[in-house]
């Protein structure tokens, strides 16, 4: 079978590529357009570390065809933050230490970005259950939940 | 003269003993007095033990030094994870 | 050891590499390509033990865009029979072991063809009987695994498969027993867990027909894959240049090689570069778990709460071919007491399953378990409180240990009371909860290491060190250096050298890092401080002894040294091109004294009688981590310790079918602990110096797994009134208790 066309928006920019039918969004990111951020840990949609957006909604991105994006705008965790301001999510898990070796980071911010998005004030029982589908196996996931409830405050304007 | 405490399941290969004293002033000296001694240690030496000396452990160092009134604990080598 | 003053010890800096890993840029195993590049793909074998009576890749040769592949029959054998056994697990030769035993390898332009080609792999198998239980392969009789590795000294009444006997201890256990006023009993078994990192192996290999190559991997120690793969490959160590890539996790599941050989003997016969990732599935049944076990456990007490008595019997299932592992937990089941007498044994048994390595703290926390679940009972049977009878026989400085030694200064005692006096202890508890206890203990060690540091012109540092930072060494070891110096944190940038660019050192294991990378930076910052003062005994014209160095300067010292303002190190730095070259120093050693850790865990929790679910309310975990460099990050260690040991204690378990195979490999089934099972994890840092460090540190990554399976084993019991004696307690057992 003959490759697909895709044409579609990632982290803002326009991009073109061609995928095999079978070939997943990861796949893509990773392989063609050089975007390693969003990581493969299952390749079945259990660990969240490929976590994307796909037009403000969060997928898993090992569960999205690559063709499946065509005009979207896709945003990985390369999008986020400029390169002098970080986002205060990546901001609040830097001061919260709430990473150690860092493989499901990039995943854990396109989640709770995706959260503080539509829930700008959410419980500490809210930011637990969505974030139930990313798997962190170091930090007992303790500095992380606090370092979005942070991050949701500061956003929210309140002082720390 | 160091006090050598041979222990747990090395004892099958000391002839049952436990203990005894050893006149040598580095770890390697110790090995070698032991296995001449005992010689079906030497399969066990060669494959690297841990020593504690008066309550600290080494791994495997041949000249850490001992005391002549030290206490020496010759263990199997430990591994970590 | 007297506590010391610190600048920068004990703060909390954003870590170094922290920007790289919350923009995504930071490069971890599957993260590098090359040009030229071929993907590689494993075949792995569907039988839980079979004899390969043939292998034809002749189809898959054929396939348009396969460049290599290889079988058992690619690899030569290797004199040291441990390295033997790593390679024969990394591509099986006569037999296959276990399910998910490699089989052969492909390299080929794509993914897509390279999984084609497995297909066309045409491999005939003679399908033989199979062990995976623990118990059923100590038996005599039982399918065995190996011919000839048998421990010695075993008698006729255990298997072949039997490949370690270790026992330690002291006194008269039965004259102990016979003193109590309580013994107890009891068998336990524990599931195999998996370390459960979140990325998979995977490497970049480049290895050309001169014998010269490099390898990126994810490890936690590349001097140890350079090691092993140039032993297997028959080429010069030196040539073989690994670099450590960013290390998506590991808990001891990355202390030894899986693919890495497979790769550099794809890529030597292409000709080409080779990446080969690991999918979720290869991992659970292809990489180390931990071991099993099957545990029987008596414990005698009086009616004061004095341990009389204490025996454990051990017997740990750990895959595949001989390894030595249950002589640690034998060794840790009773450190946590001081005890009169005391005997623990241990039995390493060979089964069908994938060869066990390291998980944190390895083969301490099931013995703990054990020994912590009878001390329990006993305590509810005697109605005494489970703190204070832990604080009447907890090991102090100057017990004898139950594994040989006497202990130096440990903080047990500290602990324990820390956990009495926290409101967690006195907290009232609501119906259908319980309030579990237990204590852990972990060895931690020191081990090889090699560190070089540069001094700057513009008066910074670059350190160069060689283990794989897995959790914030990079940080903790930045701070050690600016202490030293006494120059700013952010002055110093320290970096995971390559192979080829720093010496030796050990893999990154044992909670040795902080303890052993520490003294060597400690070390190497000495001799740099030695060179700078003696730089400013040239420019002032004294002797060198009579400059000493304080806050980051050099200052002249005694009534004839002359008066000079101290002169900095950015200072001193500036004109080092002038005053003799470039400032450096460097240190290579093998620290030991890494200073045993104890810790002590509360837990909280509810089990839903209609369900058998347990869910964790509160926990509260107590550890002496000697000193803590970064409060962080040790906090981070101790709450992720607990949490994978909550895991084991709950869900986590490799399921085997009778035919072998293994049922779950999948995080679907092989459930970790999410957000959503888990409370806030309260870390109580407690710090009573390692007098074999010159900051105190002591090991902390291990130790905070060993006590939770207890914890919560005992929590359970406490709520809902009935013991179980098998991990996980998962909902459908806790549900047959009730």
């Amino acid at each position: 079978m003959s490759k697909i066309h895709v044409s579609t928006q990632v982290n803002g920019d326009q991009v073109e590529f061609l995928c095999e039918p079978e070939e997943t969004l990861l796949d893509v990111l990773r392989d063609h357009l050089n975007l390693t951020g969003a990581k493969e840990g299952c390749g079945t949609g259990d660990c969240g570390a490929c976590s994307v957006t796909i037009d403000g909604r969060l997928v898993a991105a090992c569960l999205v065809l690559g063709a499946e994006v065509e005009g979207s705008a896709v945003e990985t965790v390369e999008g986020i933050g400029a390169p002098d301001a970080l986002h205060p999510l990546q901001r609040q898990i830097l001061q919260h230490a709430a990473l150690q070796c860092g493989i499901c980071t990039p995943g854990i911010i396109v989640a709770a970005k995706a959260l503080l998005a539509q829930n700008p004030d959410p419980s500490e029982q809210e930011v637990r259950y969505w974030l139930a589908g990313n798997l962190c196996r170091c930090t007992g996931y303790d500095k992380i939940i606090r370092a979005v409830l942070a991050a949701a405050g500061e956003m929210r304007g309140e002082n720390p | 003269m160091a006090h050598v405490v041979i222990f747990g399941s090395l004892r099958s290969f000391t002839d049952g003993v436990s203990e005894l004293e050893i006149d040598a002033r580095s770890t390697r000296a110790l090995l070698n007095a032991l296995v001449e001694r005992f010689p079906a240690l030497s399969e066990t030496v060669e494959a690297g033990v841990s020593l504690a000396i008066d309550g600290e452990i080494y791994k495997e160092a041949w000249f850490t030094p001992i005391g002549p009134d030290s206490e020496v604990v010759v263990m199997p080598l430990m591994v970590g994870g | 050891m007297s506590k010391q003053e610190f600048k920068i010890l004990g703060t909390r800096p954003i870590r170094p590499d922290g920007l790289d890993k919350v923009t995504g840029k930071a490069m971890f195993g599957a993260d590098k390509s090359a040009t030229g590049m071929l993907h590689a793909r494993i075949l792995r074998s569907p039988h839980a033990h079979a004899e390969i009576i043939s292998i034809d890749t002749s189809k898959a040769k054929a396939l348009p865009g396969v460049k290599a592949v290889i079988t058992g029959a690619d690899f030569d054998d290797v004199e040291n029979r441990w390295t033997r056994y790593t390679m024969q697990n990394c591509m099986a030769q006569g037999r296959a072991l276990y399910d998910g035993h490699a089989i052969a390898a492909v390299a080929a332009t794509s993914k897509k063809i390279a999984g084609a080609a497995l297909k066309l792999i045409e491999v005939e198998y003679k399908i033989l009987p199979h062990v995976t239980d623990v118990d059923e392969a100590m038996q005599p009789g039982a399918p065995l695994l190996h011919e000839g590795v048998k421990a010695r000294k075993l008698g006729d009444d255990v298997s072949g498969n039997t490949v370690g006997y270790y026992s330690f201890g002291h006194g008269d256990v039965d004259a102990g027993f016979a003193k109590a006023d309580e013994v107890i009993e009891r068998r336990f078994k524990t599931a195999a867990t998996h370390q459960g990192y979140i990325e998979p192996q995977a490497c970049l290999a480049d290895l050309g027909a001169d014998g010269r190559g490099a390898l990126w991997c994810t490890t936690q120690g590349h001097y140890m894959v350079r090691e092993t793969c140039a032993e297997i490959l028959g080429i010069d160590a030196s040539q073989l240049r690994v670099t450590a890539s960013e290390i998506g996790g590991g808990f001891g599941g990355k202390t030894t090689v899986f693919i890495e050989p497979v790769a550099l003997k794809l890529s030597q016969k292409s000709g080409r570069p080779v990446k080969l990732v690991m999918s979720r599935e290869e991992v659970f049944r292809a990489t180390g778990p931990t071991m099993s076990a099957s545990m029987d456990v008596k414990i005698g007490m009086g009616k004061d709460g004095k341990i009389t008595a204490g025996h454990a019997r051990l017997r740990y299932q750990g895959g595949a071919f001989p390894y030595n592992m249950v002589m640690m937990g034998a060794m840790s089941a009773f450190a946590c007491y001081d005890l009169e007498n005391v005997q623990s044994e241990g039995w390493d048994v060979m089964t069908n399953r994938p060869k066990m390595i390291s998980y944190r703290a390895p083969g301490a926390p099931m013995a703990v378990y054990g020994v912590e679940s009878v001390i329990d009972e006993l305590c509810q049977k005697l109605g005494l409180d489970p703190i204070e009878v832990r604080l009447l026989n907890a090991a102090k400085e100057g017990t004898k240990s139950s594994y040989g030694p006497r202990f130096k200064a440990i903080g047990l005692v500290e602990a324990l009371k820390a956990a009495k006096a926290h409101p967690h202890y006195s907290a009232p508890l609501p119906a259908n909860t319980g309030r579990g206890v237990a204590c852990g203990f972990w060895f931690n060690f020191g081990g090889q290491v090699s560190v070089s540091m540069a001094i700057n012109t513009d008066g910074t540092v670059n350190l160069i060190e060689g283990n794989p930072d897995i959790g914030g060494s990079r940080a903790s070891i930045s701070m050690m250096a600016a202490e030293a110096l006494g120059i700013p944190f952010e002055r110093i940038r320290t970096i995971v050298g390559d192979t080829a660019s720093v010496g030796f050192s050990d893999v990154t294991d044992g909670s040795r890092v902080t303890f052993a990378v520490g003294i060597a930076t400690i070390n190497a910052a000495k001799a740099a401080i030695r060179e700078l003062c003696k730089r400013a005994a040239m420019i002032w014209e004294i002797d060198e002894d009579a400059v000493e160095w304080v806050d980051g300067t050099a200052r002249p010292t005694g009534h004839n040294a002359g008066d000079f303002p101290p002169m900095s190190l950015a200072e001193i730095a500036a004109t080092s091109g002038k005053t003799g070259g470039p400032i450096a120093g460097h240190h290579e050693g093998a620290p030991d004294k890494a200073g045993v850790s104890f810790g002590v865990h509360l837990v909280d929790l509810e089990v839903d009688p209609e369900t058998g679910f347990t869910s964790i309310k509160r926990y509260t975990a107590f550890q002496d981590v000697g000193k803590a460099i970064h409060p962080a990050y040790v906090e981070g260690q101790i709450q992720g310790g607990a949490v994978q040991g909550i895991g084991w204690a709950l869900n986590e378990e490799y399921i085997y079918g009778a035919d072998g195979r293994l049922q779950n490999p999948g995080f679907l089934d092989y459930r970790i602990p999410v957000a959503s099972d888990l409370p806030m994890i309260d870390a109580v840092i407690i710090e009573v110096p390692n007098p074999g460090h010159p900051y105190g540190v002591r090991g902390c990554g291990e130790t905070a797994i060993v006590p939770p399976l207890a914890a919560v084993a005992n929590g359970v019991a406490q709520a809902v009134g009935v013991r179980l004696f098998e991990l996980p307690m998962s909902p459908p057992k806790i549900l047959k208790a009730l």
